[in-house]
């Protein structure tokens, strides 16, 4: 298995999709690439998912809502937490970046860029609220550890930005 | 049982769970709010990291230990963290600078580790690595800004480093668990990460207007569960609910 390939029976996709994430609740589990497999065996279902940090608290929930919800379509399942590989935001899926944006937080910048933000030494995140790039980091670490705080100082509108991690 | 290997992993986590518990009691006392949120941050991912090592010790353990008994139930000289975590909150001066040099040989630590030939072990090094390299960042643009403002915190920040500095050289120390790992591949070499170390933190300290301490004196003991008097108190406050609620849970 490479580094981001995934294995999921087709017929589970829609039940997964329905899962989101607690902490944002506009994303759902699998444009957030945390789910890593999901196969039928003899009527169980066998689900992987690895944490976005060690200590994210949503993990747990995360894991009690897959169940639930493969439960409400008919599946009995077992979830595991795997560590290997380590989650990317590379594997936020398109779809997930833009659900991301649309909710306020904005989407990761490449490494180099990231860097550069969050050091405040370059302007280059978008404004969610206006599009703007003239904004400010305010902290590095904002509301939950995936995150920072940034600011507009266009139309001053406070806002989350999600930070790579590679 | 692997006694090696338990106590092997045993000594890299205590240092993530004292450092978490330390900045954990920063929760709504940080000098301010973002800094307080980035301190809690900090924390949960030592105590995130943490879990991964404990969950694996106790499958290595093979009774019915869990990853709570392991961070609950031991006694003082049980903990195997180095003194330099468990060293008190002085002010933000003291947290930033033990936090920083913590960092510096954390990051050079999982860097190895991810090389280990235990596969778990080489998986949590992978994951930790990505979020210690935000705390180091984190750690040393705030001796940068501390050393380099204004008199009062170039004093404060190195009066921080001053007192911190003698619980640098422990980090190099080799124990007995070490030893056998490293000979079996397992484990990280901890003596060859030294010259590194007080490469870059000798750098930063130049770069942040502050004096790199002259002191040749250095305490340890930690590794071996001798500590420094300010553990005792930690792990009063970190137990208090299982000892005094045996096995309660949420």
């Amino acid at each position: 298995m490479t580094a981001t390939e995934q294995h999921i029976d087709q017929i589970l996709i829609p039940i997964l999709e329905q899962v989101s994430d607690p902490e944002i609740p506009v994303l759902s589990i699998m444009d957030m690439g945390v789910v890593r497999s999901a196969i039928i065996n003899n009527d169980i279902v066998k689900v992987e998912i690895t944490p976005t940090y060690s200590g994210c608290p949503a993990m747990d929930v995360i894991g009690d809502d897959i169940k639930k919800a493969l439960k409400d379509a008919g599946y009995k399942s077992s979830i595991d937490l795997i560590l290997h590989p380590a989650w990317t935001t590379d594997w936020i899926t398109p779809r997930g970046r833009k659900a991301l944006e649309d909710y306020g937080i904005a989407a990761p910048l490449e490494a180099e860029a990231d860097k550069d933000v969050l050091l405040n030494e370059k302007r280059l995140v978008k404004c969610t609220n206006c599009g703007s790039q003239n904004t400010r980091l305010v902290s590095q670490f904002g509301s939950t550890a995936c995150k920072a705080q940034f600011q507009c100082d266009d139309c001053q509108e406070p806002f989350d930005y999600f930070k790579c991690l590679k | 049982m692997k006694e090696n290997l338990y106590n092997y992993i045993l000594g890299i986590a205590d240092n993530s769970l004292i450092l978490g518990q330390r900045m954990g009691e920063l929760c709504g006392h940080g000098p301010s709010l973002e800094t307080d949120i980035a301190c809690t941050n900090i924390s949960l991912d030592l105590f995130g990291q943490v879990r991964s090592y404990f969950q694996y010790a106790a499958k290595i353990a093979g009774d019915n230990r869990t990853e709570d008994d392991i961070a609950m139930l031991r006694k003082e000289r049980e903990y195997k963290n180095v003194l330099l975590v468990e060293q008190p909150n002085t002010n933000f001066a003291y947290t930033i600078g033990r936090q920083f040099l913590f960092d510096v040989y954390h990051l050079a630590f999982l860097s190895e580790l991810q090389n280990s030939q235990d596969l778990t072990l080489s998986a949590i090094a992978n994951k930790c690595i990505k979020e210690v390299s935000y705390h180091e960042r984190f750690s040393s643009d705030w001796v940068k800004r501390l050393g380099d403002g204004t008199e009062e915190s170039n004093q404060k920040m190195q009066d921080a480093i001053n007192d911190l500095w003698t619980y640098t050289d422990e980090l190099f120390h080799q124990t007995e668990a070490d030893k056998m790992m490293v000979s079996e591949g397992i484990g990280v070499d901890v003596t060859k990460l030294k010259d590194g170390f007080y490469e870059r933190v000798n750098t930063l300290l130049a770069e942040a207007n502050l004096q790199i301490p002259e002191s040749k004196w250095f305490q340890k003991g930690g590794k071996e569960g001798i500590h420094t008097e300010h553990l005792g108190y930690l792990l009063s406050e970190l137990q208090y609910m299982q000892r005094t609620y045996p096995n309660m849970e949420w």
